[in-house]
């Protein structure tokens, strides 16, 4: 068979016909995959609640928004309430960075997991380990929030300052907003945001 | 060219990473730990073994006016298709391979190899040209990779050697990249011109 000549009809028709297909392979693959991706994500995400709440024997109530973050009572069998899971999102340094914290009903971190990223690889990518054993147990209501370089109590990943903020920030807020945000009136949680705003940010 | 030589060649006489320098962006950017840069090399391979066969499949019903745009086409499919079908079905290769894969669209080895031996050559050929250059690729990387891992963090896969206090952090970051590839490609002159 010859080669197909570069008249405009040609070209027109080519190019439409590799569109359309394209577009009808893209859509059947995702009409297959969604509901499969969706069902993998919620499977994190209820695995994660339990990493971070740090024990299996828990129950997960429906999810609420404030602003947003969307977050979830957890309490044990009996219905003791234990505290709470927050889902936190905050621009990291390639793109939205989406971290799970779990706070008891005191404030304190019981554990977090990095549920999206786009961080460098070997570099911010590691935020998923690197505050593991750095941040459990810290109340962002007592301790100084930030990076150490900032004159905070956490020490960020080696050369992923950005990432490091925006993941400190990201649990700070979900704190301020959600957990504080819960006993306290409206007007505190707006003092703490204008509070929160006004920190001067060090800029390298 | 028989299959063999042509694969031989993607890895040593046409290596894309050290003789051709095609696709120095994810080179540079994801080989900061071998399994890192082993991990792009393989993601980079699959979607060139397949966007090879296919346009040599339809490279004639292809005017050549237009070819560009329809590779292209073809190949953001097939790294979106792939994208959607191991988020689905291989949540653990996503986790590792996720943040790599959107990336193999704009790696210039697909185009070439697309413009300078698919449209050339049969589908099987085309096959065997896409193992071989996955291969070169993806042995490239994982060397520069290596060789960045062990002096930025003193581990290789992730093992680690010597502590990571002794490592040079440079070497993790971008100018260690070029640093590094820079001395790889002259390491890899000299052994293959003597040949």
């Amino acid at each position: 068979m010859e080669k197909l000549k570069s008249s405009l009809t040609n070209m027109l028709v080519v190019l439409s016909v590799i569109a359309i297909v394209a577009a009808g392979v893209l859509a059947s693959v995702n009409a297959v995959t969604a509901p499969q991706i969706e069902k993998i994500n919620a499977e994190n995400l209820a695995a994660g609640i339990k990493a971070v709440m740090g024990s299996d024997d828990i129950k997960v109530s429906e999810p609420w928004e404030v602003n947003t973050f969307t977050a979830y009572d957890i309490s044990d069998q009996q219905g003791n309430l234990l505290g709470k899971a927050v889902v936190t999102t905050e621009n990291g340094f390639g793109g939205p960075l989406k971290v799970l914290v779990g706070f008891n009903t005191e404030g304190d971190i019981l554990g977090y997991t990095v549920l999206e990223h786009q961080e460098t690889p070997g570099l911010g990518a590691k935020a998923g380990e690197w505050f593991q054993d750095k941040i459990i147990g810290m109340n962002p209501s007592k301790n100084n929030f930030t990076v150490s370089k900032d004159g905070g109590e956490v020490d960020a990943i080696t050369a992923s300052t950005i990432t490091s903020r925006a993941f400190l920030r990201a649990i700070q807020n979900a704190y301020d907003k959600v957990i504080a945000g819960q006993d306290a009136t409206s007007g505190a949680t707006t003092q703490a945001s204008a509070s929160d705003m006004g920190t001067p940010e060090v800029i390298e | 060219m028989n299959n063999f030589k042509v694969l031989v060649n993607g890895i040593i006489k046409e290596n894309p990473t050290f003789v051709l320098l095609l696709g120095m962006c994810p080179t540079l950017g994801t080989t900061s730990s071998a399994i890192n840069g082993m991990s792009m090399g393989l993601a980079t391979m699959c979607v060139l073994i397949l966007s090879n066969f296919i346009i040599a499949s339809i490279k004639k019903l292809i005017p050549d006016m237009v070819r560009i745009p329809a590779y292209i086409v073809v190949i953001a499919s097939l790294v979106t298709v792939l994208q959607m079908v191991i988020k689905a079905y291989a949540p653990e290769i996503d986790k590792s391979l996720g943040l790599f894969i959107p990336l193999i669209v704009v790696n210039c080895i697909i185009l070439g190899r697309a413009e300078s031996f698919a449209a050339k050559n049969g589908p099987v050929a085309s096959i065997f040209d896409g193992i071989g250059i996955g291969l070169g690729f993806t042995l490239g990387l994982t060397c520069l990779g290596a060789v960045r891992e062990l002096l930025g963090t003193g581990a290789i896969f992730g093992i680690t050697l010597w502590g990571e206090s002794y490592g040079m952090l440079m070497f993790v970051l971008a100018p260690g990249a070029f640093l590094a590839l820079g001395y790889l490609i002259v390491l890899f002159n000299k052994i293959t011109k003597k040949a």
